[in-house]
């Protein structure tokens, strides 16, 4: 059985979890005059060789990305922190950050100091006050300590941190379009090249990193690359935090090595709820193609999960029973998607609208068989069509679906309508209330 | 900006503090919005105007934006702002009941306030709460593990100014405006209220911590 690997969930039992001095008590702010110590270029090396990959949902290396940033330019550099986390079933951030946001800030001295910016922005979802508040707060604390600001620890390195709020646009979680939303604009993605390291905020060379990714930085400058890269599998190094909800008698946070399996998380947890077996689930949110029971076994890496058909994305483990619809799940996401599409690109923008009344039909009993070849056909003018990806995570769901229970989505026609019971699959048909 | 009251000097002077945390001005509309929101409730016509000219843009260019993002409001919302989660995981677990219940109870539908003004509801997408589902958010603080019946309730109690306390939040219960402010960058001094996780966030760490005792 897999051992979790409390990290930066280790000191969240305490009340006090959130505040600079119980950080500091649990060896917090420890790494960082260790990577002022040493030149930009040696951390940079550091974190490329440790094999941290984003936690973001695309998996790319944290190290690399940062090395993308050309030198001695004499432009302004910027990091950005992505908090914008939205993305369904996805909800680990806003509890660290809750709980700890001061790993956070840590990981963005060293991260800045790495690229050589002197201002680091964090774009966090508007939809979350508690989380907001926690985060000033720390970011306040640190500049009271003298870890923000000018010459910081007598390093002759100055960083402001501004924390940006943003007001429920889902489309923000994507990189371009948060930059553009950053920069006061609708958030709308934006064609690449050139990628961000060449022209990202105001057009100046800015890295875009994932909340975990930054905040898994101090711990690795801490305890070394041995101690990270004896967790993980061979590609996917290091711990991280697997979200469960869904119809599991104990969901939440579970920070583990990379490559458990959702069957090794089930049997830690409790299972499924009583009396209940697994249909299907997401390895990481709603933009990754499902799984089913036969993939409990997967290791939950970036690339076995790609090998089985899917993607790891945000390890937001998302798990339905047999009481679930499986037709009404795929609508439902592709309600999301239609609301979510920012409008920019025809193919998104027309094609989730369409995809949405097609499911209305096929949810409702209305459809036909053909109508499922040309759910498939709208799907393959939809996705690899648009700017950014929320187009490809849109039709993620119906393709997935169809190709594990098509034979529910004909069954909705011959039995003239939803065969599924609503209550069964809610939580409080059997909690009295 | 004849026709509209102009706001007061020290508004006027925070919409100048809000906009020296950016490098290009341009940046701070987003505040500005969540800050307007925390006077007026809701994205008026003078906080367009006020913004525009604070940033040198046409007011088209401001509300552009305002009406990008389902945050900004066109008009006014309750006091208190319900929003029920109704993507997939939740709606299936009983989000769905919950969002019927609570338009049965207050006598409204998506997007609608009650006629005094207290009450305003909302079918929201994922709130990053899903190992708390059914999630109800309150002027954007986390109510967890909700059933049709304690929305009832918990609506009635914010009709009957009897707020209820958010599960993941701070001790009381703050209004539409107070809550815009915090996002405008403005801090309540608040951020020591509350729990610092809820049982489903310590999951993971409580099993691992007795593994490690074994």
């Amino acid at each position: 059985m897999t051992k979790l690997t409390p990290v930066l969930s280790k000191n969240w039992n305490d009340a006090d979890s959130f505040t600079i001095a119980n950080y500091k008590k649990h060896g917090g702010y420890k790494a960082l005059p260790k990577a002022l110590s040493q030149t930009p270029d040696e951390v940079i090396a550091l974190i490329k060789e440790s094999g941290l990959r984003g936690r973001g949902g695309a998996g790319f290396p944290t190290g690399s990305k940062w090395g993308f940033i050309p030198q001695g330019d004499n432009k302004a550099h910027y990091l950005v922190v992505n908090a914008d986390e939205s993305e369904p079933g996805t909800c680990k951030d806003m509890p660290l950050l809750l709980a700890n946001p001061h790993s956070l800030v840590e990981g963005i001295i060293i991260g800045s100091y790495a690229i050589r910016a002197n201002h680091a922005f964090i774009y966090i979802r508007g939809e979350v006050v508690h989380v907001v508040r926690r985060l000033q707060q720390a970011i306040d604390d640190a500049y009271a300590a003298g870890l923000l600001g000018k010459n910081i620890l007598n390093s002759g390195f100055d960083l402001e941190v501004t924390l940006h709020a943003g007001a429920g646009a889902y489309i923000c979680g994507e990189e371009t379009a948060l930059l553009d939303s950053l920069e006061g604009f609708r958030g709308q993605p934006r064609l690449r090249p050139p990628f961000p390291a060449i022209a990202g905020l105001y057009a100046m060379p800015t890295v875009v990193n994932n909340v975990e990714s930054i905040a898994s930085v101090p711990a690795i400058i801490d305890n070394g690359n041995e101690w990270f890269q004896a967790m993980g599998t061979e590609k996917s190094k290091g711990f991280t935090l697997y979200s469960l909800s869904g119809h599991v008698s104990n969901p939440g946070q579970f920070e583990a090595p990379l490559g458990i399996t959702l069957r090794e998380i089930l049997e830690l947890s409790g299972g499924m709820r009583p009396g209940h077996q697994l249909k299907f689930w997401t390895p990481g949110g709603s933009s990754t193609p499902i799984f089913t029971a036969e993939h409990l076994d997967v290791p939950l890496d970036y690339e076995a999960v790609s090998a089985a058909g899917s993607m790891l994305g945000t390890k937001a483990l998302q798990v339905f029973d047999e009481t679930t619809c499986v037709v009404r799940a795929a609508l439902r996401w592709s309600e999301f998607y239609k609301h979510e599409s920012c409008g920019k690109c025809t193919p998104c923008r027309e094609g989730t609208w369409w995809l949405v009344q097609m499911l209305e039909d096929l949810e409702a009993g209305r459809g036909t068989e053909a109508d499922l070849d040309k759910l498939l056909d709208l799907c393959d003018n939809i996705a690899g069509r648009s700017f950014c990806a929320l187009a490809d995570g849109a039709v993620a769901p119906i393709i997935s679906t169809l190709k594990y229970f098509r034979s529910e989505y004909i069954l909705h026609q011959t039995n003239g309508g939803c065969p599924f019971d609503p209550i069964a699959s809610t939580l409080f048909e059997t909690a009295g209330a | 900006m004849s026709d509209h009251q102009v706001f007061t000097a020290e508004q006027l002077a925070t919409m100048d503090t809000i906009i020296a945390r950016y490098p290009k001005s341009r940046s701070a509309i987003m505040p500005l919005l969540h800050f307007v929101q925390s006077i007026d409730g809701y994205v008026t016509p003078r906080g367009i105007e006020s913004i525009a000219l604070k940033l040198d843009l046409a007011t088209a260019e401001v509300t552009a934006v305002s009406t990008f993002y389902t945050q900004y409001k066109s008009e006014p919302v309750g006091e208190y702002h319900v929003g029920v989660c109704i993507n997939t995981l939740c709606a299936v677990m009983g989000g769905d009941a919950i969002f019927e219940a609570a338009c049965d109870q207050l006598g409204i539908k998506n997007h609608e306030t009650t006629k005094n003004g207290k009450v305003s509801l909302e079918r929201i997408e994922c709130n990053a709460a899903c190992d708390f589902a059914p999630v109800v958010m309150v002027n954007w603080e986390f109510f967890d593990n909700q059933t049709p019946q304690s929305v009832k309730e918990m609506v009635d109690d914010l009709q009957n100014g009897k707020p209820p306390v958010p599960t993941r939040g701070p001790n009381t219960l703050r209004t539409w405006k107070e809550n815009s402010a915090v996002l405008a960058g403005l801090s309540d001094g608040l951020a020591n209220e509350g729990v610092q996780a809820g049982p489903a966030t310590l999951r993971g760490l409580n099993i691992a911590q007795g593994q490690d005792k074994k």
